[in-house]
């Protein structure tokens, strides 16, 4: 499909946001400008977590790297080609419910399955062993009504996963779920990564879930104009386990380290609010 | 409160109402006479003797199979149309904008006006009482999918477009569920006006239907007839809603509330 860009593809990374800013136009008029000067690099098999405080532009990215939203200034670059329209290469797992309401667990995984082409039995069998996969094979009847906050991210998971995308964009996917269900989930995403590696650009407010499951933690500022203030290699040992991995001393080194940038710009975002209240 | 005392209630009240009105219009007091002259007021008797008269001699099952045929046939086209055009002017912004005024319009136009003309147009039959019928149903149809169209949730449509989905997928699979949602939510209205302008336009000029009966026992002052007529049209839009209701819970089984009523029975 991609012939000419085949040589380019192989050394491009999945996702480059290059100078990226975006402004919105408020309702009442004037603007908000959300994020600015983003330069930001995904590896084509490169786990990216993204942390930063609320509202400062984090799913704006997202949705900038999906080509939902277009940036008012710089560009997203796939596999090396300028983004416009939408990424078909990307799965997004959205911060909001997003499953469609009519159709039972399993329906919804399935029809991602349509546009590929692939028949109906086929597709319901695939997404009965994905169902299973995410532990929910026994809800696959249920509506997402029926379902917990935490068993619709799990559902919504199987549907992104099931097209097999090249690129994952998750946007607080264990946002919802109980602590033990977050550890058994993260590993399931660590085993299902390992397999074949995707690019994944990971939002989380979790600085330590960030670490635990990232090759890199990519720090954000409060808002607005939000910029990029640190970008960390996270170099622990591969495979990990979720819940051992804290107990590393490498993990504490990279924790404080990160933490250190990371609760500068929480506090300014705090204030902030604090100020708007006032 | 649970469905037996409920239903106990309910037969309650109506007989307590029959009770009033027997014994207002058929119980003597002084003088010989009873409260309420029966010529104005009929009997609860008379009524139901007449009701189950009619229905012995079949007279009454004609009649109410043209008022069905009127209803059914008015509210299919009414429903399609609606569906159409909801469907059209919700994903056409400029139809919309244009046609904005004269859609307004028209639907605030009485349209007890317009069976005269129905009838001119379409004779005494049963096409003109369809047609009335279906100036009710279009627009309230018409409304509903045109909102429902148009206010899909958005992260839910995003979702489905990073699926991959074409615009005949996204019809199929977001827009169309959720113009439906909105069609059976008024289905209970959009069914009774289908109804509504069948008798209407009975009444107004035709030779059969709940509404010509009605009609014709008015015109020589038989109350008893009136009545009788009020009362299986009355039964007839309890049977059409009971049974409007066994299909929307059949169709909206996704939605939340539905789950919890199955839950318990
Ligand atoms: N459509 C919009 N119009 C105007 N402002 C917007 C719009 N969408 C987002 N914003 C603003 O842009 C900023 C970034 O929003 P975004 O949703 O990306 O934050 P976030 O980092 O994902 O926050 P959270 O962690 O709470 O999800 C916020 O201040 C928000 O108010
Ligand atoms: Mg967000």
């Amino acid at each position: 499909m991609h012939a000419p860009a085949q040589v380019k593809e192989a050394d491009s990374p999945a996702v480059r946001l290059s100078q990226v800013a975006i402004t919105f136009a408020l309702k009442g008029g004037g603007t908000y400008q959300a994020v600015r000067d983003i330069d930001l690099t995904v590896g084509a098999s490169e786990f990216v977590a993204i942390v930063g405080p609320t509202g400062c532009g984090k799913s704006t990215l997202l949705n900038a790297a999906a080509g939902l939203l277009k940036p008012s200034a710089g560009g997203a670059d796939i596999f090396g080609e300028r983004l416009s329209g939408l990424n078909a290469r990307a799965g997004y797992l959205f911060q909001q419910d997003a499953l469609m309401p009519w159709k039972t667990a399993i329906d919804n995984v399935a029809v991602a399955l349509e546009p590929k082409g692939v028949p109906r039995a086929e597709a319901l069998a695939r997404g009965r062993e994905w169902l299973g996969r995410v532990g929910l094979a026994a809800f696959a009847d249920r509506y997402p009504h029926m379902l917990s906050g935490g068993q619709r991210k799990r559902v919504a998971l199987a549907q992104m996963l099931i097209r097999n995308p090249q690129i994952l964009l998750m946007d607080e996917p264990f946002g919802p779920l109980d602590a033990q269900t977050r550890q058994i989930m993260g590993n399931l995403l660590l085993d299902l990564w390992a397999q074949d590696r995707k690019a994944v650009m990971f939002v989380t407010h979790d600085l330590e879930e960030a670490i635990a499951l990232a090759d890199r933690v990519v720090v954000m500022s409060a808002g607005p104009a939000a910029r990029i203030v640190g970008d960390y290699p996270v170099s622990l040992p591969r495979p990990r386990d979720i819940a051992e991995i804290r107990l590393d001393p490498a993990f504490h080194a990279i924790h404080k380290a990160i933490w250190a940038t990371l609760r500068v710009e929480v506090q300014k975002a705090y204030a902030q609010g604090e100020g708007a209240n006032a | 409160m649970r469905r037996t005392t409920l239903l106990a209630m309910q037969v309650g009240v109506g007989l307590a109402f029959l009770l009033v009105w027997h014994l207002l219009t058929a119980v003597p007091v002084s003088g010989g006479k009873p409260l309420f002259d029966p010529f104005f007021f009929s009997t609860p008797l008379d009524v139901l003797a007449r009701t189950w008269k009619d229905l012995v001699s079949g007279e009454l099952w004609y009649h109410l199979g043209i008022t069905l045929t009127e209803t059914v046939l008015a509210f299919t086209f009414g429903a399609i149309g609606g569906i159409a055009f909801g469907f059209l002017f919700a994903r056409r912004e400029i139809l919309a904008s244009v046609f904005d005024p004269y859609i307004k319009a028209a639907n605030a136009l009485p349209r007890v006006v317009l069976a005269p003309i129905f009838a001119l147009w379409f004779g005494l039959g049963i096409w003109s009482k369809v047609a009335l019928g279906f100036t009710l149903v279009f627009f309230i149809v018409f409304f509903n999918v045109y909102q429902g169209v148009r206010e899909v949730s958005p992260v839910v449509l995003a979702n489905a477009r990073m699926l991959g989905m074409n615009e005949r997928q996204l019809l199929r699979h977001v827009y169309w569920p959720a113009a439906l949602t909105w069609m059976f939510s008024s289905l209970h209205t959009s069914v009774g006006f289908a109804l509504v302008g069948a008798v209407v336009g009975e009444y107004l000029g035709s030779s059969a239907g709940l509404g010509y009966k009605i009609h014709e026992a008015e015109s020589v002052f038989d109350v008893t007839g009136v009545f009788s007529g009020m009362l299986v049209l009355a039964v007839f839009v309890i049977v059409i809603d009971t049974f409007v209701t066994a299909i929307e819970k059949r169709l909206t089984v996704w939605q939340p509330g539905t789950g919890a009523a199955t839950a318990q029975g």
